[in-house]
């Protein structure tokens, strides 16, 4: 069981969380422009690091908050806790480069404010849409 | 509930036509408790609110007028008279109030709420039906909670007034400490059944005489 520590309730056990996949993959800023394969890759392909990952997770039980996480997917070490839309904290160099240019809101609907806003709150993981995408519903198509 | 003459006020027929969720556990509740140890019961049609505002809006001060503020933090509990508003996230509270509040038994709680929302950002929603209330009070009342509950139960650290989401007996609970040794919990009022029993199980060690 890991113990993990909610930004706004503090610790509590892992299965009041749920796990959110990779963090920090964009939004493509055009879905329209990609091919079927870049769109495939973005929605499909993620990283499968050894060693420290960064992740997105909701304290669904709790606060029913999104949060970033750097874990090594060895050991299981939480290394650091940091805020939707905020940048990786380690290295610059470890960012993970995904497939489509970078967002403003890079994998959250929160605006990359600490406190992130409510209606942001209920949308699953991977269907972001940022407000700099003008026709998400055409990447369908 | 047993048919009654026609009741007199709508007040009495909309309560009368009401079931609890856990109405059927009333009985097993009354011989589960060990009186002066460990007692449950369920405190039925409580009033209950979903609001969703930002504290710091014009609508969130003017909401928290109405319900005498909105808690900051997590755990902590605002409130007047007696309704009370527990942190359930950082914009996001639940109003418990009596069951004559609501507008059904004639109460104006909810109408007050929507017209302090006004147009703001934000949500007002009668969630009365969506939990039902449990409440578990005595000296054994902690060491229950404690089989099924990870939180450090413990008073220096929980004080009473104090309510957090979190999981009891794997079931998705606010749990509200509301006394030195009195805890409600909320449960989902399809997980009412499981939860009841589930506590009334974890209850039954303290009616037999304690090995010394
Ligand atoms: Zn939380």
């Amino acid at each position: 069981m890991l113990l993990i520590s909610c930004p706004n309730c503090g610790s509590r056990d892992e299965t009041e969380f749920h796990y959110g996949g990779q963090a920090h993959v964009p939004y493509p800023e055009n879905p329209n422009e990609l091919t079927d394969r870049q769109w495939a890759e973005y929605l499909f392909y993620r990283d499968n690091t050894k060693g420290a990952f960064a992740e997105r997770w909701l304290h669904s039980t709790g606060c029913r908050q999104w949060f970033n996480m750097l874990r090594d997917t060895v050991t299981y070490d939480i290394q650091a806790i940091y805020p939707m839309g905020t940048p990786r904290p380690d290295a610059a160099g470890q960012l993970t480069v995904e497939t489509g240019t970078a967002s403003l809101a890079p994998d959250s609907t929160t605006t990359g404010t600490a406190a992130p806003s409510t209606s942001g709150t209920s949308i699953s993981g991977t269907s972001t849409t940022p407000a700099s995408t003008t026709a998400p519903e055409g990447a369908t198509k | 509930m047993a048919e009654t003459a026609a009741p007199a006020t709508s007040y009495e027929k909309n309560l009368s036509l009401r079931v609890s969720p856990a109405a059927q556990l009333r009985a097993d509740f009354e011989t589960g408790s060990v009186r002066g140890v460990v007692e449950i019961s369920e405190v039925a049609f409580l009033t209950m609110v979903g609001l969703r505002v930002n504290r710091d809006s014009d609508a969130g001060q003017r909401v928290a007028a109405v319900t005498g503020g909105l808690p900051a933090t997590c755990g902590s509990v605002t409130g007047t008279g007696d309704s009370s508003v527990l942190w359930l996230g950082p914009e996001e509270f639940l109003v418990v109030a009596p069951r004559e509040a609501h507008e059904s038994l004639g109460g104006g709680l909810i109408q007050a709420l929507r017209e302090a929302l006004g147009d703001g950002a934000g949500q007002v929603v009668d969630l009365s039906a969506n939990r039902t209330t449990f409440e578990l009070t005595g000296p054994r009342a902690r060491a229950v909670l404690e089989k099924g509950c990870s939180l450090d139960l413990h008073p220096r650290v929980l004080k009473a007034g104090t309510a957090l989401s979190t999981e009891v007996g794997n079931i998705p609970v606010v749990l509200w400490k509301t006394g030195e040794e009195t805890f409600r919990l909320f449960p989902r009022a399809s997980f009412a059944d499981f939860l009841g029993r589930w506590l009334l199980d974890a209850m039954r060690e303290y009616a037999s005489p304690e090995v010394p």
